[in-house]
């Protein structure tokens, strides 16, 4: 096997890997950061993220082929449209479990997870559904080193931006302090007279939403398949793991660095391109085994 | 003395025909047929669940008996996994009453579950997996290897792309059995026929991302990039390559297995122009419509060559049964091998001492939007590809049950 390792390849390329690696790594951060909301807010370990995703992507393609409703509405739409059913899975089933342990949340999430992904398997099946790329969006640039797509370069823009504004909200304004707050101490948040079911119910939606925005970014570049939750949260697992359970800077900056990591893989070593994010876990679960940017508890 | 122990001899071996004559009769409940697929991953659209609408369909066009026998069709998950798929194997040969397993998508299960197979002496009619290896050096008396396989598809869609002018090859390979069959018996091909292979990829099942890969692609000049890989991979590598502009720079894809639910799916204005290799296609003459229209009924969607390859060949497996009156597995294979197997879906059928069926394959090209009729319109016919040129191995064959 070893004789497959390539040399070094050309400059062109090697940068182009590392900005093919950013966009992967760009739908990581993206996906890890709801998780990191959530866990670390909510101490959920939120297994129906990928499935929230997927449905993030079918609702885009529901809205252009049943209503011609199309990509840019659907940004907005589908987030929403998802965090509302995110809202009743926290209402109907979290909040009963709440007090429970960690594993119960978990051994729920992948259920309904499982449950999602299964109807839409039998619905649509396995092969996935056209979804295209919005025209204003179409097209390449030659960088010089590479060919470009507008679109990829549009999803890396956007989730840094996403990212950004989402830590900025939790860790620097109000409504973060009080978030943080109401997982410290909820019993001392509630007695200012904030309603803190409230608050935790909402912050699952906006999850969930985060997820949804991922599914129609990804639309557009993957088929709209049933499969690709499954395929995408285990990865996301080892992220938010590397990073840090429930730290959102944490999430975001492993979620881009272990994009590049797998882009450098697949030119060196393709057949380790999707085990090296969990050779990596392994490494810093060893080392650091509250994560990169966790705390120790 | 001497001439008592030939005699004793004959005696015994006589003995031991006569056992396995009678061993030889139904003696069970039921004949049982077992659909053993990808049933949800990045395989189940090609053949899964279909498989197992097909499969019944055939035991109910079979009237559901055989010599007054009941028969049962089971179906699995194999999750694509060889060891789940053998074990599965096991359980229905030894404890299920399992005669024949069919579908068989995905080569490395493929290749496990035939190895449990010639342990039984159970019959096999794969139809999912495409492997040549698996009529070549890892060849089962009592495996037949049904729909088609990975020399067919070199020699349909890469010698026809070699043909037309593509000469150099570069190719993203799925990283296990089926791939490196596929890529290797390509090679051959594209070799023998003057053309040249630059590099390749290997890259892990099941893979979301192939723009890293399709850069490497690129970055190698080669005028064809061949897709040795299958479903939702196949899917996601043509649909990105036409972000990545390659075709428009000039670069072409081969897709070297395509299923029309593939093609299906990634839709005509992505899919456009390209050749592809299959033993069915749904709108191919009256005799497939009519079966397809049938299927579509219960499916809802149009037949892969895979699920019609089950029909075809739980139907031909139950003629044998009843010819024979038997489920002893050589007994069946030699029914099936004295005579030529003909039907809606394989035409010209002759099964070789391998286990392989040559018959004739198909070369297509992928439609323009503006001439398809209705979302399953997708192919134009180029050529037929008969039988005895699909099959030709071009390093020769190295199952040990051929001689020479």
């Amino acid at each position: 096997m070893l004789a497959h390792l390539p040399a070094m390849p050309p400059a062109p390329l090697f940068f182009a890997q590392l900005l093919v690696g950013l966009i992967n790594g760009a739908f990581y951060a993206m996906l890890s950061l709801g998780l990191a909301v959530i866990f670390g807010l909510l101490n959920i370990i939120n297994f129906t993220h990928g499935a929230q995703y997927m449905l993030g992507a079918f609702c885009a393609w529901f809205l252009l082929t049943r209503f011609g409703i199309g990509y840019w509405p659907a940004l907005v739409i589908a987030p929403i449209a998802v965090g509302i059913v995110g809202v009743a899975i926290e209402r109907l089933f979290l909040r009963r479990i709440a007090r429970l342990d960690h594993l119960y949340g978990l051994l729920l999430t992948f259920g309904l997870a499982l449950a999602i992904e299964g109807i839409f398997r039998q619905e649509y099946g396995s092969s996935g559904l056209p979804y295209s790329i919005p025209p204003e969006l179409e097209g390449a640039t030659n960088l010089g080193f590479m060919f470009l797509p507008i679109y990829r370069a549009w999803v890396i823009a956007i989730s840094a931006l996403v990212c950004g504004a989402t830590w900025f909200v939790i860790e620097r304004t109000r409504l973060g302090a009080t978030l943080r707050a109401a997982t410290e101490n909820p019993a001392l948040v509630r007695a200012f007279g904030i309603d803190v079911p409230r608050l935790v119910t909402l912050t699952y939606g906006a999850g969930a939403g985060l997820a949804a925005f991922a599914g129609v970014l990804a639309a557009p570049i993957y088929q709209v398949s049933p499969l690709m939750g499954s395929g995408i949260i285990t990865v996301v697992f080892a992220v938010v793991v590397i990073g840090g359970m429930g730290s959102i800077l944490g999430a975001i900056i492993s979620g881009f660095a272990l994009g590049l990591i797998e882009g450098l893989t697949k030119v060196f070593y393709p057949e380790a391109s999707n085990t090296v994010i969990f050779v990596i876990m392994v490494i810093v679960l060893l080392i650091k085994p509250a994560g990169l940017f966790g705390r120790a508890s | 003395m001497k001439t008592r122990i030939p005699a004793a001899c004959a005696a015994l071996a006589a003995a031991l025909l006569l056992a396995v004559g009678a061993q030889a009769q139904i003696k069970k409940d039921a004949v049982k047929i077992g659909v053993l697929a990808d049933m949800s991953s990045l395989y189940a659209d090609l053949g899964g669940p279909g498989s197992v609408v097909a499969a019944n369909m055939a035991v109910k066009d079979f009237g559901g008996k055989v010599n007054g026998k009941k028969i049962e069709v089971v179906s699995a998950d194999h999750q694509n996994k060889p060891d789940v798929g053998a074990s599965i194997a096991r359980q229905w040969f030894d404890r299920d009453g399992v005669d024949m397993i069919t579908d068989l998508t995905t080569s490395s299960v493929a290749l496990a579950v035939q190895e449990v197979a010639r342990e039984k002496n159970k019959v096999l009619m794969i139809t999912g997996a495409a492997s040549s290896d698996l009529t070549g050096k890892n060849c089962a008396p009592t495996s037949i290897h049904y729909a088609y396989d990975t020399t067919a598809l070199a020699n349909g869609t890469g010698a026809a792309v070699v043909k037309a002018g593509g000469k150099t090859w570069f190719f993203i390979t799925a990283d296990y059995a089926f791939g490196h069959a596929l890529q290797k018996d390509t090679a051959a091909v594209v070799t023998a026929n003057g053309g040249k292979v630059l590099g390749s990829v290997n890259v892990p099942l099941n893979t979301a991302d192939f723009s890293s890969y399709l850069l490497q692609a690129q970055a190698s000049k080669a005028q064809i990039i061949g897709l040795a890989n299958a479903g939702g991979d196949t899917i996601n590598s043509i649909k990105q390559a036409a972000e990545f502009g390659i075709v428009k720079g000039g670069q072409k894809l081969a897709g070297l297995l395509l299923f029309v639910t593939d093609v299906h799916s990634l839709g005509l204005k992505t899919a456009q122009g390209l050749n592809l290799t299959e033993s069915f296609y749904w709108d191919q003459d009256a005799k497939t419509r009519a079966w397809s229209k049938r299927f579509f009924a219960i499916a809802k969607k149009e037949p892969t060559m895979t699920q019609a390859g089950v029909y075809s060949a739980v139907m031909h497996y139950l003629q044998a049964v009843k010819a024979t009156n038997s489920v002893n597995g050589p007994k069946v294979v030699a029914y099936l091998r004295g005579r030529p197997i003909n039907d809606f879906m394989i035409r010209h059928g002759h099964l070789q001492a391998d286990g392989s069926l040559v018959h004739d394959m198909y070369l297509y090209e992928v439609k323009k939007p503006s001439e398809s009729k209705d979302p399953w319109d997708l192919y134009n016919l180029v050529a037929t590809i008969p039988g005895a040129q699909a099959f030709k191995r071009p390093r020769g064959n190295e199952c040990p049950l051929v001689k020479g």
